[in-house]
């Protein structure tokens, strides 16, 4: 039955929507207000290339990967089936620049990969350039891959398989007839959506890129800021981010599927096809390998780091309370904006509102941080507001997934219990306070987790503002990096990748615990 | 009592009319066949289903617009009457004040209704905690300390057995009796309305006809009822 949507919320809901897109369009004034055309340097041409380039790699070489190996889990049940789709979640919020130096652990110059290379006489392998980006790409977004088409062979109901034993098919038959139809629905998507995220990807192409050849727009728009300091060219890339990644982000709209990142994915229904040896073996060799890729180079992170804790000079702690911090005011802003958006959106039957949260998708963090600099430059000192503009952006950022946790579970308790709040005059704050937030804990939680460990492993905007004295964590480890006290670093990398973990699974058990139902 | 004044319901293509009057103290049964509209009937009157005509009027007062909540009425669903997040004493006392600002007096009152519906020993329970019927007893004590005139009961006890619904039932009769509330039920069976209806509303065919005292008519249905009772 309709329920008319509750004023109140509305109208807050409204207020938040409205912050978004100001906080988005301001940063769209303050570019264009320095933009002049025929700005450009010799290497922009270069980046938006290597950007499309790397991008069009990094999503396609993701679901090809991501289609064998979730087939192979889709059919298989082992030991440890359950504890391995739940990794395949860990690189969404597993800091970037914690995967980077695992990744050079294994695939870098003096990595286990490259030993083993030597150990057999052949040549070295290098990870900097066009195919370490797309590597740790990868990296991240084969596991996403995977959980998005694991979601939708579950989606095939259990009778069909029963159906496949009782007609005997043959796999190519059950491929044509189940596999075939259900990867066209789930395909696009997912490339889609990689492909976007990559667009605007910073601290990948910061690690590992570089130099004319491996620059994408994103680390061009920090490079001309930092380095140059040309906010002319900086405003001008920014805006061709944003007509690139924006217009890709709007485009994929049509195609995103919904990113499932709860539970159930471990059901492995029981299946008849596909007992022979050779897809037996195939399917074990794919599921050693992909465990391996994900959990190599997480391994060495581990491993090295905890022998480089006492090495991490004092700073390091302190950009730690400041990454906490950071985190802790960009779960605040993140939720001030996100539920009374859901509130909103559910409130109403057609969902078209949910695209104001991709807004935070199509505009990239370092376009935004751009804009913002340049309206708060002649105002204040944009530096003393490194920390909550990075908040503001990670909040942004996360915005989108937030709302997808958030706003199926709010119209179910709103269809639910809706006409028994209204007939007791429950309205407003009182419905928020005694049935929406109690009903929505775990998405809350989860929402909230997600944030934290987002804005805490960020290396984005920061980079832009941040002087010597204002450092967050992953910022910090970077310029350990670059000093080349690999070890310090690597110990920065497991006190980070703690911090994110642990926001996230504080926030998150924190939602389910005691949670009714 | 409640005048449902030439009220016309359109949803898509399914069309309901009613006019008819509800007097105080009274308990009606609506009966009729499957989406003949008995739900739809009592969520116009609770106000959750908006009318396309007519107009209800409520002792000389016009309520077709007000909110649910501002109804002289209590309603209870087929589902979803207790909030599962709330304990039972929690779930009673948002009927007495919505934002739950319960005074001193307040408290004894929900006490007092567990302690009428026989569940006092379960106050701080959640209603998971709770069989079926004492889900319904929970609900029933919050209809009593809204006590408001008029009781929508929308077959809130289907998915009790028959022993536990005529409990729940005896249960409602004696506390309209108490309050002195008019019921307006829907029912499918046959027994319940010569259990407890003085008078019935039968709904066939797009219209609610007008009350008929009830055992006048089960005992010599016209032919329309007698095809659905079978």
């Amino acid at each position: 039955m309709a329920q008319r949507a509750d004023p109140v919320t509305r109208n807050a809901g409204m207020t938040a929507a409205g912050l978004t897109v100001a906080v988005v369009l301001a940063a769209c004034v303050g570019i264009v207000s320095r933009a002049e055309p025929g700005g450009f340097g010799p290497g922009d041409g270069a980046a938006i290339r290597f950007t499309v380039m790397q991008a069009l790699l990094s999503a396609g070489f993701s679901v090809v990967l991501a289609v064998p190996l979730a087939r192979a889990l889709a059919r298989r049940q082992f030991f440890g089936h359950g504890m391995l789709v739940m990794l395949l979640g860990v690189p969404f919020i597993l800091p970037v620049i914690v995967a980077v130096i695992g990744l050079l652990a294994v695939f870098g110059r003096n990595g286990m990969l490259n030993t083993v290379l030597g150990t057999m006489g052949l040549p070295e392998l290098s990870i900097y350039g066009l195919h370490g980006v797309v590597l740790a790409h990868v990296f991240f977004n084969l596991p996403l891959a995977t959980r998005l088409l694991l979601q939708g062979w579950q989606s095939i109901p259990a009778e069909r398989f029963r159906l496949v034993a009782q007609l005997d098919l043959s796999p190519r038959a059950v491929a044509r007839t189940l596999e075939w139809p259900l990867l066209r629905q789930v395909v696009p998507g997912a490339f889609a959506l990689i492909f976007v995220i990559c667009l605007t990807s910073f601290a990948v192409a910061l690690t590992l890129g570089g130099g004319p050849r491996a620059t994408t727009i994103e680390l061009a728009i920090y490079q001309t800021f930092r380095y140059d300091f040309d906010l002319t060219r900086a405003a001008l890339l920014s805006l061709v981010q944003l007509v690139v990644a924006g217009g890709a982000a709007l485009v994929a709209l049509w195609f995103i599927p919904s990113v499932g990142i709860g539970g159930g994915l471990d059901r492995v229904p029981r299946r008849w096809d596909a007992r022979g040896g050779i897809q037996r073996w195939g399917d074990v060799a794919l599921i050693l390998l992909g465990a391996a890729f994900l959990l190599l180079p997480l391994g060495a992170v581990v491993l090295r780091g905890v022998a480089g804790l006492p090495m991490m000079p004092a700073s390091v702690w302190q950009a730690a309370e400041a990454s906490l911090g950071v985190a802790m005011l960009s779960i605040v802003v993140l939720l001030a904006l996100a539920l009374p958006m859901a509130g909103w959106i559910a409130g109403r039957a057609s969902g078209g509102v949910e695209a104001i949260g991709l807004f935070g998708l199509s505009a990239s963090p370092l376009m935004i941080g751009t804009g913002w600099f340049i309206l708060l430059n002649p105002v204040v000192d944009p530096v003393a507001l490194a920390l909550p503009v990075t908040a503001l952006v990670n909040a942004l950022m996360a915005l989108p997934f937030a709302l997808r946790i958030l706003v199926p579970r709010l119209r179910d308790t709103l269809r639910e219990y809706g006409r028994l709040s209204a007939s007791l005059q429950m309205r407003g704050w009182s419905l928020w306070r005694w049935v929406i937030l109690p009903r929505l804990r775990p998405q809350v939680g989860f929402a909230a987790g997600l944030t934290g460990a987002l804005s805490i492993g960020d290396l984005g905007v920061i980079a832009l503002f941040a002087d010597p004295d204002r450092a967050t964590l992953p910022l910090q480890m970077y310029r350990l990096m670059g000093s080349y006290q690999m070890q310090a670093a690597a110990g920065a990398a497991v006190l980070l990748l703690v911090m994110a973990l642990g926001v996230f699974w504080i926030c998150d058990r924190g939602g389910r615990w005691h949670a009714a139902d | 009592m409640l005048r449902i004044e030439k009220v016309e319901i359109t949803l898509g293509s399914f069309r309901l009319s009613a006019d008819m009057t509800l007097e105080q103290g009274r308990k009606y049964a609506v009966i009729g066949p499957s989406g003949a509209g008995k739900s739809t009937l009592l969520g116009a009157l609770g106000g959750f289903v908006p009318l396309t005509a007519g107009r209800l009027i409520w002792q000389g007062q016009d309520i077709t617009q007000a909110a649910p909540g501002a109804r002289p009425m209590t309603m209870l669903f087929q589902d979803n009457n207790l909030f599962p997040h709330l304990s039972v004493t929690q779930n009673v006392g948002l009927g007495i004040n919505p934002e739950m600002r319960l005074s001193a007096e307040d408290r004894s009152r929900v006490t007092q209704a567990l302690e009428r519906v026989g569940l006092s020993a379960y106050a701080d329970k959640r209603p998971g905690a709770l069989s079926g019927g004492q889900q319904g007893r929970v609900a029933l004590a919050r209809v009593l300390v809204q006590a408001r005139p008029l009781l929508l009961l929308d077959e809130p006890f289907a998915a009790l057995g028959p022993a536990l619904r005529n409990e729940m039932l005896d249960l409602v009769q004696d506390l309209v009796a108490e309050t002195g509330a008019a019921l307006i039920m829907v029912t499918h069976a046959p027994d319940d309305v010569r259990r407890i209806a003085d008078e019935v509303i039968f709904v066939a065919g797009g219209v609610a006809e007008a009350p008929q005292p009830a055992a006048a008519l089960m005992d010599n249905p016209p032919p329309e009822l007698r095809d659905y009772l079978g």
